[in-house]
């Protein structure tokens, strides 16, 4: 049912503002960010702590406002969006631009205050990466899309480490190399068994441009290149033993994800099982990573 | 079904308590932000 004028000029649900922010991909950032946090030698009192981590969940929740109200048009010939809150004109664009660009600035305003400028900035950078570099000039424009927009999903360790000890230093860039490597193959699994999706709305992901078994190539080399990148803090002696253990597990199953992704040949969403295995693990993957770098720092074995 | 006046005035009360409840909160955060950074340079 199409919503009436009236229906839309009414004032946004609050409900649809939440969903602006996209809550779902905001926990991925959240825990990153808090584990960076975590991870760096300098211990935040709790208030300030807790301040970090509320501005950069409410810049990604600010920068996935600001991708919504740009993509309103695309997410609207996609079945997976199509339900999003200005998609499905419940609410109007104008409110969506303002609640991103005063969520964006109180976040970065708020961690200038609580923390210091390099993480205001580097907070700053991750919002306009992600809307301008990845939403506004890449996303439409090129299959590497994801590869090079990975790195606004990458800074938000970086952020919360810097937000404790106002530098950056090699083990938060290494987690940074890490989500950044980590994305294409997490994202092409997904575009994979929703490529009709992006072909209807025109998105050069890579599945639609490169084709499906290229796309299948790609995961499997990114995969073996993460495996390089997570095992190297330990490799340089940046985390224990706990870390170590966890990356290698994790990898050696993620690798065998994607092979098994390299030797399917279905091309129907149906047969796409092990793309939506190696899509759910890779989530998973993310979080027990990222726990072992922070267990790795308070738990002495 | 609710005629669309009250609904916009519904809508209204709840974003307004919202707000409410969110600048609160607010204050109460800059408050304890105050004290952490107080204790840090003392």
């Amino acid at each position: 049912m199409t919503p009436s004028i009236a229906q839309t000029s009414l004032p946004a649900d609050w409900r649809d503002l939440l969903a602006l922010t996209k809550p779902r991909v905001m926990s991925l950032v959240v825990f990153t960010g808090l584990c960076g946090l975590l991870a760096a030698p300098v211990t935040l009192p709790p208030a300030l702590g807790f301040t970090a981590i509320l501005c950069i969940a409410l810049a990604a929740g600010a920068a996935g406002a600001l991708n919504q109200w740009y993509e309103a048009d695309l997410d609207a010939k996609m079945r997976r969006t199509a339900n999003r809150p200005l998609p499905a004109r419940r609410m109007d664009r104008q409110s969506a631009l303002h609640f991103g660009v005063g969520l964006g600035a109180f976040s970065v305003v708020l961690m200038d205050l609580a923390t210091n400028h390099l993480a205001a900035i580097l907070l700053l950078a991750s919002i306009l990466f992600y809307v301008l570099i990845y939403t506004v000039w890449l996303k439409r424009r090129t299959a590497q899309n994801i590869v090079i927009g990975g790195a606004a999903g990458a800074f938000p360790p970086l952020i919360g480490w810097v937000a404790a000890t106002g530098r950056i230093d090699l083990l938060p860039a290494l987690l940074f190399a890490i989500i950044f490597l980590w994305t294409p193959p997490h994202f092409w699994a997904l575009s994979l068994f929703v490529r009709s999706d992006y072909a209807a709305a025109n998105v050069p992901m890579m599945p639609v441009v490169a084709g499906i078994r290229n796309t299948r190539l790609q995961i499997l080399i990114y995969s073996l290149i993460l495996a390089v990148a997570a095992m190297a803090p330990w490799a340089l002696g940046l985390t224990g033993t706990i870390y170590a253990v966890a990356s290698a597990v994790l990898n050696v199953v993620f690798v065998v994800l994607a092979a098994a992704v390299f030797a399917n040949r279905a091309d129907q969403p149906s047969g796409m099982k092990p793309e939506r295995r190696l899509f759910a693990f890779s989530i998973l993957y993310l979080f027990i990573l990222f726990a072992a770098v922070v267990a790795d720092r308070w738990i002495a074995l | 079904m609710p005629r669309p006046e009250d609904e916009l005035v519904r809508r209204q009360r709840e974003r307004a308590r919202l707000l409410a409840w969110l600048l609160g909160a607010f204050v109460v955060l800059l408050f304890f932000i105050t004290v952490a950074k107080i204790g840090m340079h003392k």
